[in-house]
């Protein structure tokens, strides 16, 4: 079955993830998922819904320990050490959580200075002025004096994606970015998204299933299953949507639907 | 997965190495003017962790002549991340302002990919709302909003008791399921503290009692004392403060957590009436289980009284018990009980009309708790002075 992008890639593996297991309690979600995320490029954790992608996730950003397997960043391990070493890498990291996570207690500003005054040395001014920028990127200036919960959601998740660059990381996360954003609103974060990577060099790794969002900017991927809990497919979008020949994954990046009984009722 | 390319892939993390270790020193820039332009060098590795960012002063660009573009040169530019994007930005709007041609196509395209997302005008600091204290506006804006709050608590408490009536004639809106488990928070779950709170005032009720009483060898009378005080006064009034701080807190904080989660706007627009599926419910058990746990306090109370008397004192349990029972007439108990029912409905409505009213955000949800308990605390001593007036003037 065809259901690996045959790669060209030579740029260095940013992320390696091997032969990870993930689980709540005797509850397998994923397991003996293997893939590499290269440095610049951005990635995509497809998969329908409940198949673990966020899991997966969540073990990448240190929340959630994996049962089995290595995560390694560059010459790290990132589960191996003890905490403070796993909090040191994470320092690389810039998640942007799916509805924003912004702390309510604070305005938009002091969200994205927050991590800026608690890990860096920088004068009060310069924060502010990194702080205009950050949200300038994301079009919220506008916004900076305002707190949370004055905000629509697709704001806040531009807020949130500014608070993400504060620490200007190398490694991005993005849990559902262009989840509940209007079209315009979405292919702006994707042209960002994009610009950011150009312009920061950032390696970006997204979870999502919005797939024209998906077909536009990713450009390596990983498929995941619900039903046999593991990666079934690796490779693009657009690559898995033109030469994927797994039925899921077939289904999936036409949407259509998986149908089993070969005719439907309807037509 | 594919076998990987071991080879290039050494290779490129020794190249990775390699830039990562030239440094090209501090973040640098330099205006130079010369034949029919103006050379920006930006030099160095601009990197905000490593703080000492540069900035663009308003007058940079007063030596560029007249109409002559200003060109970046990049050679000797190192790593750089968002600070560089920073300090572009200021060049830009400094230029902006000064009416001078920037050849942004002179930087890298991923800088200037980043540097068109930014808006062109300046970011303008909202100027701080006018702040004077304007002590008779402050007095008649508390006054109005005293009086709306209490016009709403009471909007609410009614509204609450036709739920109440119609639950009664079998159409009510309230799940019986919500009503036991409030029942059970307010009532069996708060035994022990209140128990342990009226034991201990009864006992120091004799204490103080049995000092001054001793003088007089009247021993006997700590029974009456702490008979009176407590089915009186402190047994309602700490019982209520106790509830106040413990369940009037926790309604507070549970219904702001659901304004926050939109829920209540859930059951807005499904025309559950917000007033008897969720207030009415709360408000019914603690009227219901106050008077209950103030009877309860009035007996633990005595018995805190009589175990200091009967150890300290020349008191037989005989004699105290009789006392006691001298001392109380029945019409004492009623007055309490009654008190404790309106603390109990005054508790479970401002509580749950705090909750109802705070914001959205997570800090909302601590502050409404405060709220409510400080508001029912205060509340509760307020309701027992005028119970005490009242009681003067009906002369129980």
């Amino acid at each position: 079955m065809n259901n690996q992008m045959p790669s060209t890639d030579d740029r260095p593996v940013m992320i390696d993830v091997n032969d990870v297991t993930l689980a709540f309690g005797s509850r397998v979600i994923q397991h003996d998922v293997s893939f590499q995320v290269r440095r610049g490029s951005i990635f995509a954790v497809m998969g329908g819904s409940g198949c673990g992608k966020s899991t997966l996730l969540k073990s990448m950003i240190g929340l959630l320990r994996p049962t089995h397997g290595t995560y390694m960043v560059q010459k790290d391990d990132y589960w191996s050490g003890d905490d403070e070493s796993r909090v040191k890498i994470g320092r690389r990291f810039g998640v942007l959580f799916q509805s924003g996570a912004l702390w309510s207690s604070m305005t938009v500003g002091e969200n994205v200075a927050l991590p800026m005054q608690m890990f860096t040395k920088l004068e009060p001014h310069v924060i502010r002025q990194l702080v205009e920028l950050k949200l300038g990127l994301v079009g919220m200036l506008h916004a900076i004096d305002q707190y949370p919960s004055e905000l629509s959601g697709g704001m806040r998740k531009r807020a949130g994606l500014a608070r993400a660059m504060s620490l200007d990381p190398d490694i991005l996360f993005f849990d559902e970015p262009s989840a509940g954003l209007d079209p315009i609103t979405s292919a702006r974060l994707d042209e960002l998204i994009l610009n950011l990577r150009d312009g920061l060099g950032a390696t970006i790794i997204i979870v999502s299933h919005e797939l024209s969002s998906l077909f536009h900017i990713a450009d390596d991927g990983i498929f995941l299953d619900a039903d046999q809990k593991t990666a079934i497919a690796h490779g693009s979008p657009t690559w898995l949507r033109d030469h994927c020949t797994d039925p899921t994954v077939h289904a999936f990046m036409h949407r259509e639907q998986l149908d089993s009984s070969g005719t439907h009722g309807n037509g | 997965m594919p076998p990987r390319n071991r080879v290039g892939e050494v290779a490129a993390l020794r190249l990775e190495r390699l830039v990562k270790t030239s440094v090209n020193g501090a973040p640098q820039w330099h205006l130079q003017p010369e034949a029919n332009r103006t050379l920006v060098t930006l030099s160095g590795d601009w990197i905000a962790q490593q703080g000492h960012l540069p900035d663009f002063p308003e007058s940079g660009f007063r030596d560029v002549p007249h109409g002559e573009p200003v060109e970046f040169s990049t050679d000797q530019l190192g790593k750089w991340d968002t600070s560089l994007i920073s300090f572009l930005w200021e060049l830009k709007r400094t230029a902006r302002e000064d009416n001078v041609q920037l050849r942004i196509d002179t930087l890298p395209e991923s800088a200037r990919k980043l540097l068109d997302l930014l808006p062109e005008i300046p970011p303008t600091p909202a100027p701080p709302p006018p702040h004077k204290f304007q002590p008779v506006t402050a007095v008649g804006q508390f006054t109005l909003d005293t009086l709306n709050e209490v016009g709403c608590v009471s909007e609410m408490g009614a509204a609450a008791a036709k739920g109440g009536f119609a639950a009664v004639v079998g159409r009510g809106m309230m799940r019986t399921v919500d009503l036991m488990s409030d029942l059970s928070a307010a009532g069996p779950a708060a035994l022990l503290i209140v128990g342990v709170v009226n034991f201990l005032v009864g006992a120091i009720l004799a204490f103080v009692g049995s000092v001054e009483l001793h003088k007089f060898a009247a021993d006997i009378y700590v029974a009456s004392l702490v008979a009176i005080a407590m089915v009186r006064e402190m047994s309602a009034v700490m019982t209520a403060i106790i509830m106040a701080g413990r369940t009037g807190g926790a309604y507070a904080a549970r219904i702001s957590t659901m304004q926050a989660n939109e829920e209540i706007d859930a059951l807005q627009v499904f025309g559950i009436p917000v007033s008897s599926y969720l207030i009415l419910p709360s408000v019914l058990a603690l009227a219901f289980t106050m008077p209950l746990l103030y009877l309860y306090g009035c007996l633990i109370g005595m018995l805190g009284g009589f175990f200091v008397s009967y150890i300290m004192l020349d008191v037989s349990p005989l004699g105290y018990f009789h006392e006691t029972l001298h001392a109380l007439p029945l019409d004492q108990f009623t007055f309490g009980f009654i008190k404790s029912l309106v603390f109990g409905t005054f508790i479970g409505l401002t509580s749950c009309r705090i909750g109802l009213k705070a914001g959205r955000s997570a800090a909302d949800v601590g502050i409404a708790a405060t709220k409510a308990v400080v508001v029912g605390i205060v509340g509760v001593i307020a309701l027992d002075a005028v119970f005490a007036v009242i009681a003067n003037v009906i002369g129980i």
